[in-house]
């Protein structure tokens, strides 16, 4: 479903990659949360994936296709396959919650009637079957971040991107959110989802991958937010670093913890 | 749907923009109005050449008695000299050249100057014998009116070959003048029209990047996202445009067919309303495809991936 052989991402004007030959592998179905600092190449995965990047180095394929390959008139077909939702929820205020969803099949150049039978179902789907004529600032976070899942799956993709979707939420709201999002995931869509919440992650226990300054660390079936296990990987091989947590609890020397704040923080963005 | 989508799409753009939108209008207007006066100038020209290099003759003027001109001696030409002349107007080398020739006696141009100067007091102080006797060439192109004053110019009795087409000249590169000037405002006038369109766009694009920002995520294909825009631009432009051929049709119909026509008197030698018809949809398609270049130019930042 989605590969990265060896990405590299690095942007200009910052000599070190916001991700350093990153190498995975998701299959259909699964949910995968992306955890990491802040600036570690969460969203720069992200966006890769999307192809709103081009990586420095290396290869993506997502729903096979090679994404280098992909020619520029041929994106926005390729994005009508993702579905994404993001920490802001970046809906349209000044349109209504049923023209809010309306507007991605509007735009991709959906029928009326298509749109007049999609929607609400999709709305019903994620619980605002009663709310359709609301405008987004008549809605509470929650909700909002609702109404762009609706927006992200209603055309029925087949890998959703959640950017830290929890982030600016209430935990009893996220743990609404998450049961969405489990929920869209049981019905086959790959979920991706970057986050910091622990807790979610944790209590999930599903697939994590955990990216330190732009290197997978950690890459854990039915994982927690910090692991307990010796990750797998064993690699890092050039200079002085000395990737955190990879090792037993007693072996995390003072020294890496320290490193951890990252100096690119932000960059990705 | 989809159409009806985009044209909404195109009419809150234009709503939002007003002031914008109304300024590219006025400077297309303007600068589409300069080129088709430009266009018009040219074709007056044109039409003037056609008119008046057809009648206009090469006169080979003799000499009479109070002309003192290198070849004449203050002495009037000779029957044989006027014969010479003649014979070489038949001869093989010239004859093809000439369309017709007619002579003209002493009383036939006291005639023709009594008729053209009939206002004027000098006709009572002019007697036949002043005026040249002459031949009145009409040539099949009157571009070869050299040929002739070189192989005429120096016979004996010959006192002027005269190209009467020199005496338009200063009026052509006058009007030469007046176009280059013209088209000269107007390529600059054009140049500040698709900045401002192209301006015009990004601020709309701007206004909604929200919007094409959704757009692009959820996988609107580039067109659809351009062409409101383009719309937008081509729409103001062609407003602009089609007030600038009124005005250019106004102009013919008004001050040239009206205004010169009646002064001037020569009606035939004046473009008419074929011309500013012509003129017109140059202008709407210089318009258009101005705006649709330089809007499409502005909002293709905002669809690079």
């Amino acid at each position: 479903m989605i590969r990265f052989d060896q990405v590299t991402k690095l942007y200009s004007g910052n000599a070190r990659p916001a991700l350093n030959s990153v190498s995975l592998e998701i299959l259909k179905g699964e949910f995968v949360f992306l955890v990491g600092a802040s600036g570690s190449g969460k969203s720069s995965f992200l966006r890769l994936v999307l192809k709103e990047e081009r990586p420095s180095s290396g290869h993506i394929h997502v729903l096979g296709q090679e994404l280098a390959r992909l020619a520029n008139r041929k994106v926005p077909y390729f994005r009508r396959n993702l579905g994404v939702v993001f920490q802001d929820f970046r809906l349209l205020p000044q349109k209504s919650v049923f023209a809010n969803v309306a507007f991605t099949l509007q735009v991709t150049g959906r029928s009326k009637g298509f749109i007049q039978e999609a929607v609400p179902d999709v709305l019903k789907m994620v619980g605002l079957a009663g709310k359709a004529s609301r405008l987004p600032h008549e809605l509470s976070g929650g909700e909002q971040q609702r109404v762009a899942i609706a927006r992200a799956i209603v055309n029925r993709p087949a890998i959703l991107l959640a950017d830290e979707p929890t982030g600016n939420l209430d935990p009893l709201t996220s743990a609404g959110i998450m049961t969405l999002l489990e929920r869209i995931s049981a019905s086959g869509t790959t979920v991706i989802m970057a986050t910091h919440d622990a807790g979610i992650v944790d209590q999930m226990q599903r697939r994590v991958i955990e990216l330190v300054s732009g290197q997978i660390v950690r890459d854990e079936r039915q994982g927690g937010y910090q692991t307990q296990a010796i990750p797998v990987q064993a690699f890092q091989t050039a200079g002085t670093f000395i990737p955190p947590f990879a090792g037993t609890d007693a072996e995390i020397s003072a020294g890496a913890r320290a490193s951890t704040p990252d100096p690119n923080e932000g960059v990705s963005r | 749907m989809r159409f009806s989508l985009i044209m909404s799409e195109v009419a809150h753009g234009l709503r939002r923009n007003v002031s914008m939108v109304i300024s590219v209008v006025l400077v297309t207007f303007i600068s589409l109005t300069f080129v088709g006066a430009a266009i018009l100038l040219q074709a007056q020209i044109g039409q003037m050449k056609g008119y008046w290099y057809d009648r206009a003759q090469v006169a080979v003027y003799f000499c009479t008695a109070s002309s003192d001109l290198k070849n004449c001696n203050s002495t009037e030409a000779t029957a044989a000299q006027k014969a010479a002349v003649k014979a070489q107007l038949a001869s093989a080398a010239l004859a093809p050249l000439v369309k017709r020739v007619e002579f003209e006696s002493h009383d036939q141009a006291f005639e023709r100057y009594k008729t053209q100067f009939a206002d004027s007091q000098f006709a009572n102080f002019v007697s036949p014998e002043f005026l040249n006797e002459a031949y009145w060439v009409n040539l099949k192109n009157p571009l070869q009116a050299d040929v002739l004053r070189e192989s005429l110019g120096s016979l004996p009795g010959v006192e002027e070959v005269k190209d009467q087409r020199k005496y338009l000249d200063p009026i052509f590169s006058a009007l030469n003048a007046a176009s280059v000037t013209a088209i000269s405002i107007a390529s600059l006038m054009l140049v500040a029209a698709a900045l401002l369109i192209a301006t015009t766009i990004r601020l709309s694009a701007f206004s909604r990047r929200r919007e094409l920002g959704i757009m692009r995520l959820v996988g609107a294909s580039n067109r659809f996202i351009q062409t409101p825009f383009i719309l937008e631009g081509v729409i103001s432009a062609l407003v602009g445009s089609v007030l600038a051929a009124g005005a250019v049709v106004a102009i013919v119909r008004f001050f040239v067919q009206g205004f010169l026509g009646s002064t001037i008197q020569t009606g035939t030698s004046l473009i008419g309303m074929t011309d500013a018809l012509l003129v017109a949809p140059v202008l709407l398609l210089i318009g258009a495809v101005l705006a649709a270049a330089s809007a499409g130019v502005a909002i293709n930042r905002y669809l690079k991936v």
